[in-house]
């Protein structure tokens, strides 16, 4: 049977990958029998700087991981030096930084449903999620000055504060901006060939989600209520978050999830808007952080933790991130094993990989 | 004018960027922005392709699949280098697994500045890369007399 076996490369550039990622996939016939990742390639040494760049500036660092989910990061390396040293922060700093980590959610669902509509070969329903995507960057730049990279953080607060009259104004948008998402994630849930290339693909059952520890959509697309949200970090406490959920355990519960998430972040966002308490929106800082922390949030592709260490001076002794998509890496090895080879592409994106992240 | 001009295709490689000049290369693709409107279009195909860019710093992974890209277009060929990451190493230019910018492997003929870049000044790079290449294209076209 071996020598029936050929290995085909699939990446570092693929036209569905605006990230480079190797797999070897091992084939026979059209089936993947195996799939072995070779990662690397974005691969900075980000963490080793932070010796040399002081905790404060390095929230600027933090934020530059990765360009998707760059203001979770900022907002989870703030928490944790906050955490070092015992720093409450102002209400409604708390309030701004949950509104803007679910508008970066909505951002990146969105960029990623258009990437997955791309990747199988439905351009129009793209070009239709990136230009819905485009109101929410809208807003990121009038609240914040930044379209993906923000900057909007620091170590007691936020830089930025939002009068209450725009916040309402961001309300009324949403409704549109809702209206709209309907229209798309009706094409997305209900499209023949979506679903004829999603149902029943890329099966990761329960068991091996819990196994491999997969977080994040792909744990939730399996039937697993994991959110860290539900732990009431910033103001989730106050809001109240209930983890989205399907039983599918394939490519297209996965999608589903997302799609889901979309309208959970609207209404979240409803909720902080109405719920914004006044007052300011950073406390002043002093000393330095010392001893130990880790900081958990949940990025729009699952849990992204954060681990300091600080030894007294202005330096941060370590940092170390673990980030969704490394612990999704392996079920997706589960996924593709047995898959056709014409599906690989839209299966190893159900994953939602950020390799920025992944690798930093 | 030849038709590489009037519509160049561009072929996009992350060589260790950290995704925010990457999502503004797609979003200038997209309706708002809408870059296909001058005839660019974003092919996979490094065969394809008249146009290289290229963001992120450059580590040593990923520096023979750069380089292996850029042998891969043909003649004639420019690169444009998105984002500060790609101009010299931005942020990351301390870090040990950076060799500091696109022009340590392969030759630049534009820059565009931003961290992230804006999907403005990204066509703006793009629309002085078609005039370097209409110049390398006559050059070519010569036979590489002036």
């Amino acid at each position: 049977m071996t020598g029936r076996r050929t290995v085909i490369p699939f990446g570092p550039q693929h036209p569905v990958l605006p990230e480079p990622i190797h797999l070897d996939l091992v084939v026979e016939d059209e089936f993947v029998v195996e799939a072995i990742p070779s990662i690397g390639y974005v691969h900075r040494g980000l963490e080793s700087l932070v010796d040399r760049r002081e905790y404060a500036d390095f929230v600027y660092l933090a934020e530059r991981i990765c360009g998707i989910c760059s203001f979770t990061h900022s907002s989870t390396f703030c928490q944790g030096v906050e955490g070092l040293m015992d720093i409450e922060i102002p209400a409604r700093a708390n309030y701004l930084r949950t509104m803007w980590g679910e508008y970066s959610r909505l951002h990146s669902h969105l960029l990623w449903l258009g990437l997955f509509a791309d990747s199988l070969g439905f351009e129009s329903l793209f070009y239709n999620a990136w230009k819905i995507r485009e109101s929410i960057l809208n807003e990121f730049e009038a609240t914040t000055g930044g379209r993906v990279i923000q900057g909007a953080c620091k170590v007691g607060g936020v830089c930025r504060d939002v009068s209450n009259e725009f916040l309402s104004g961001m309300d009324k948008r949403l409704d549109d901006i809702e209206t709209e998402m309907q229209e798309m994630t009706k094409v997305f849930l209900s499209d023949y060939t979506l679903k004829k290339r999603l149902v029943g693909k890329g099966i990761l059952k329960p068991d091996d989600a819990y196994n491999l520890g997969a977080v994040g959509p792909v744990a939730r697309g399996s039937g697993l209520a994991m959110d860290v949200r539900t732990s009431g970090y910033l103001a989730y406490g106050d809001i109240g978050v209930k983890p989205v959920t399907t039983s599918g355990c394939d490519g297209y519960a996965r999608c589903e999830v997302r799609c889901k998430e979309l309208f959970q972040s609207a209404d979240l966002i409803h909720k902080i808007i109405v719920a914004m308490p006044d007052g300011d929106i950073a406390t002043t800082v002093k000393g330095n952080p010392d001893g130990e922390y880790f900081s958990r949030s949940e990025q729009p592709r699952g849990e992204v933790v954060h681990y300091l260490r600080g030894n007294g001076t202005k330096y941060l002794a370590q940092l170390r991130v673990r980030t969704p998509t490394l612990t999704n890496l392996p079920s997706l090895v589960v996924m593709l094993a047995g898959a056709e080879l014409a599906d690989v592409p839209q299966l190893v994106l159900t994953i939602d990989p950020c390799i920025g992240c992944m690798e930093r | 004018m030849s038709s590489a001009e009037k519509s160049p295709w561009i072929l996009h490689y992350n060589a260790s960027s950290c995704n925010g000049c990457d999502i503004e290369i797609l979003a200038a693709l997209t309706p708002l922005y809408d870059v296909e409107r001058f005839g660019i279009i974003n092919t996979g195909n490094p065969a394809h392709a008249d146009i290289f860019v290229v963001t992120g710093s450059v580590n040593e992974q990923n520096k023979e699949v750069l380089k292996n890209l850029y042998d891969q277009i043909p003649e004639p060929k420019v690169v444009v280098a998105v984002g500060i990451c790609a101009a010299s190493g931005g942020v990351f230019r301390d870090c040990y697994n950076v060799s500091g910018g696109i022009a340590t492997i392969i030759p630049v003929d534009a820059y565009v500045p931003g961290c992230s870049v804006r999907p403005e000044a990204l066509i703006e790079g793009v629309v002085k890369a078609i005039g370097v290449l209409e110049k390398k294209r006559a050059l070519f076209d010569n036979g590489g007399a002036k």
